[in-house]
């Protein structure tokens, strides 16, 4: 198979699945459990990222204390839930990150 | 829904997309030019590795695939990674359903190719917000637009500069601190704390598994957990 059919089949693979379900809900019924658990697919994949994702660092898992992710992202955690700013959220944790990697002496 | 007739709110609505999406791109342009790089370090020629980004356009999947590629896999076993890892988007897919319920073909098929995760997210919590049910098909199409662009623009840079880019950028970090801004404030009820905390938990366990299918184990089982407690509060 050439490259380009390759990258061309992946296309349209990656764009029938984001399309999937717009198309079918239109024309299918579906239980009424599944419309209700619609509303907890954003909370849920986000906080599926969001904790691996601080606690690994370059494809490692890392929850020990010398993680400055966890700490910055903690901290995040807390501006997120009592300003609910997006961008304040990421200059705290950006900062943050930035200290304690020189606090733990990491640069 | 047509422009001609409310010019002022439907543009309204797509800058509102476009600046919302904004302060992502920070986290998202890094990883665009690393991909750039890191195609041209595997020896994929600069048309693929731009086809790929605007052709596929998943940040995580394009990564694998010009590993795999630069690894000699075969085309097959490319396809099947990439449609494994992107099966998240049928999520996206299904939330975001009901939303452009009303919208023509066209607009159905052009949000589709941009439902990539951040430009899902941002969309989505402002929807669930307050949101002008009339146009808010606009702040999807500015949301989408603003990431499409840094996409394809930091992948063509990437692909220029190729190995003269640093390896190690903590800009990464403002993905996981965007996620985690947009997610705290959505948690307004216990069902959807447990949701997160229990799809949380599971991608950590998970941490090991292959083409993040470790992430759609979490998405089902928070699902379920909220779905289990807003049954039982009932």
């Amino acid at each position: 198979m050439s490259l380009w059919l390759v990258i061309f089949l992946a296309g349209l693979l990656t764009f029938g699945t984001r399309l999937s379900f717009i198309l079918l809900l239109d024309r299918i019924k579906v239980p009424g459990w599944f419309r209700r658990g619609l509303r907890f697919v954003p909370v849920a994949v986000l906080s599926g990222i969001i904790l691996p994702d601080l606690a690994s660092r370059n494809a490692v898992l890392d929850l020990s204390l010398r993680n400055p992710q966890l700490y910055a992202g903690a901290l995040a955690v807390l501006v997120a839930w009592r300003t609910k700013n997006v961008l304040l959220t990421i200059i705290v944790g950006m900062a943050a990150l930035l200290i304690f990697q020189v606090v733990l002496g990491l640069v | 829904m047509n422009e001609t007739i409310l010019p002022t709110t439907s543009r309204h609505e797509f800058w509102r997309g476009v600046r919302d999406e904004a302060p992502i791109l920070l986290g998202v342009a890094p990883f665009g030019l690393i991909f750039g790089a890191l195609a041209i370090d595997a020896q994929i020629a600069a048309p693929i590795a731009q086809a790929m980004s605007s052709m596929i356009f998943a940040g995580a999947s394009q990564f694998i695939a010009a590993q795999m590629i630069g690894a000699g896999t075969s085309g097959l076993v490319i396809l099947l990674v990439v449609f494994v890892v992107n099966l998240r988007h049928a999520l996206y897919s299904a939330s975001v359903a009901p939303h452009v319920r009303h919208l023509a073909p066209g607009w159905k098929f052009l949000l589709a190719y941009l439902l990539t995760d951040e430009a899902y997210v941002v969309t989505i919590t402002h929807y669930n917000q307050e949101s002008d049910p009339i146009h808010k098909h606009w702040y999807f199409l500015g949301a989408g637009l603003t990431l499409w662009t840094t996409w394809q623009v930091s992948t063509v840079i990437g692909i220029i500069l190729g190995a003269q880019l640093p390896q190690d950028w903590p800009l990464g970090f403002v993905l996981p601190l965007t996620f985690i801004a947009l997610v705290v404030p959505a948690l307004k009820d216990k069902a959807s704390i447990v949701a997160a905390l229990t799809a949380a938990l599971v991608g950590l366990l998970t941490f090991g598994f292959s083409f993040k299918t470790g992430l759609l184990v979490a998405a089902f089982l928070g699902i379920l957990a909220g779905l289990l407690v807003e049954g039982r509060l009932k």
